[in-house]
C-alpha cells in the first residue's frame, strides 16, 4: 500500500466534518420529530371531552 | 409570486421542496467526494490538499451564513418580515457548525503545512471571533424569554457583528498573515489548477445545498415551535377559564 504522508490529519479532518454534519442533520431532524409529537399531544388533549 | 411570509404557506412549500433539496444535496456530494478523492496531489502540499475540499467550503459557508443572518436581521428591524427572525434564529446553529468545521479542518491542515495547529494571525482570529459571535447569538436567544425582544436584540448584535465579515475577507490583504491570500474569489480569476478547482467548486455547491436544505428544515421547526407556544398559551387560558367557571 502506498504511504501517504500526513494521512492521519486528512482522515481526522474528514471524520470530524462527518460527525459535525451528521450531528447538525440529527439535531434538526430530532427537533422536528419532537415538535410534531408535542403538537399532536397538545391537539389530542384539547380535543378530549372535559 | 406566492407570499412565503405566510408561515402556513411556507410549511406547505417546504414539505414539497425538501425531498428535492435532499436529492440534489446527496447527488452533489456523490459527485464531489469522488472528485475530491481522485484529484491530484498539490505539488507542494501533497495529499494534505484533500483537506481543502472540506475547509474552503466550510469557510465560505461560515461567512455566507452570517451574511444571510445579516439580511434577516435587516428584515426583522426594518421590514418586520414575519419569517425574518425565524430565518435568522434557524441559521445560527448551522453557522456555528460550519465555522467549527472550518476552524478544526484548518487547524488539522495547518499542523503539517505550517508546523502549528494555531497561530493568532488576522484570518484565524477573525474567524474565531465569528464562531464566538454565533455562540453569543445562540445564547442571547436562549436567555431572553420574550420572543419579540430576543429577536430585536439578536438582530442588533448580528448587524454589529457583520463588521467581522469584511475583516475576514480582507485580513490576508491588510495584514501579514500566515494564512495564504485568496486563490479562488479574486480579481484576475482563480490561481488554482483546474484539476483541483473543479472538485472544490462542486464541494462548495454541495455544502451550500446542504446548508439551504437544513435551513429550510430549521425554519420549519421555528414555525412549529411558535405554533406550539401559541397553542400552549391558548390551552392554559382555556384551562383557567374552565377552572373559574366550575363551582
Amino acid at each position: 500500500m502506498t504511504h501517504i504522508p500526513h494521512l492521519g490529519f486528512i482522515v481526522a479532518a474528514y471524520a470530524i466534518a462527518v460527525v459535525v454534519i451528521l450531528g447538525m442533520i440529527g439535531a434538526v431532524w430530532w427537533d422536528y420529530r419532537d415538535l410534531l409529537g408535542r403538537l399532536a399531544r397538545l391537539e389530542s388533549e384539547r380535543e378530549r371531552p372535559r | 409570486m406566492p407570499n412565503l411570509a405566510n408561515p402556513t404557506l411556507f410549511l406547505a412549500v417546504a414539505r414539497r421542496l425538501l425531498p428535492w433539496l435532499w436529492a440534489l444535496t446527496l447527488l452533489l456530494f456523490a459527485v464531489g467526494l469522488p472528485m475530491s478523492f481522485n484529484a491530484p496531489p498539490d505539488y507542494q502540499q501533497g495529499e494534505t490538499v484533500k483537506i481543502m475540499y472540506l475547509h474552503v467550503p466550510a469557510a465560505w459557508l461560515a461567512s455566507f451564513i452570517y451574511g444571510v443572518m445579516t439580511l434577516a436581521a435587516l428584515g426583522t428591524l426594518v421590514w418586520r418580515h414575519p419569517l425574518a427572525d425565524a430565518a435568522q434564529k434557524a441559521a445560527a446553529p448551522l453557522g456555528a457548525g460550519f465555522t467549527f468545521i472550518c476552524l478544526v479542518t484548518g487547524s488539522l491542515w495547518g499542523k503539517p503545512m505550517w508546523g502549528t495547529y494555531w497561530v493568532w494571525d488576522a484570518r484565524l482570529t477573525s474567524v474565531l471571533v465569528l464562531f464566538i459571535l454565533y455562540l453569543g447569538l445562540i445564547a442571547l436567544w436562549r436567555s431572553i424569554e420574550e420572543p419579540g425582544r430576543a429577536a430585536r436584540a439578536a438582530a442588533i448584535l448580528t448587524l454589529v457583528g457583520a463588521v467581522d465579515l469584511p475583516i475576514i475577507k480582507f485580513s490576508v490583504d491588510w495584514w501579514n498573515t500566515l494564512h495564504q491570500p485568496a486563490s479562488v474569489f479574486r480579481m484576475g480569476g482563480p490561481t488554482i489548477a483546474p484539476s483541483l478547482l473543479w472538485p472544490l467548486l462542486v464541494m462548495a455547491i454541495a455544502f451550500t445545498m446542504l446548508f439551504l436544505t437544513l435551513h429550510v428544515m430549521a425554519i420549519r421547526n421555528e414555525i412549529l415551535r411558535r405554533r406550539l407556544a401559541r397553542l400552549t398559551m391558548i390551552a392554559a387560558a382555556e384551562g383557567d377559564a374552565l377552572a373559574m367557571s366550575t363551582p
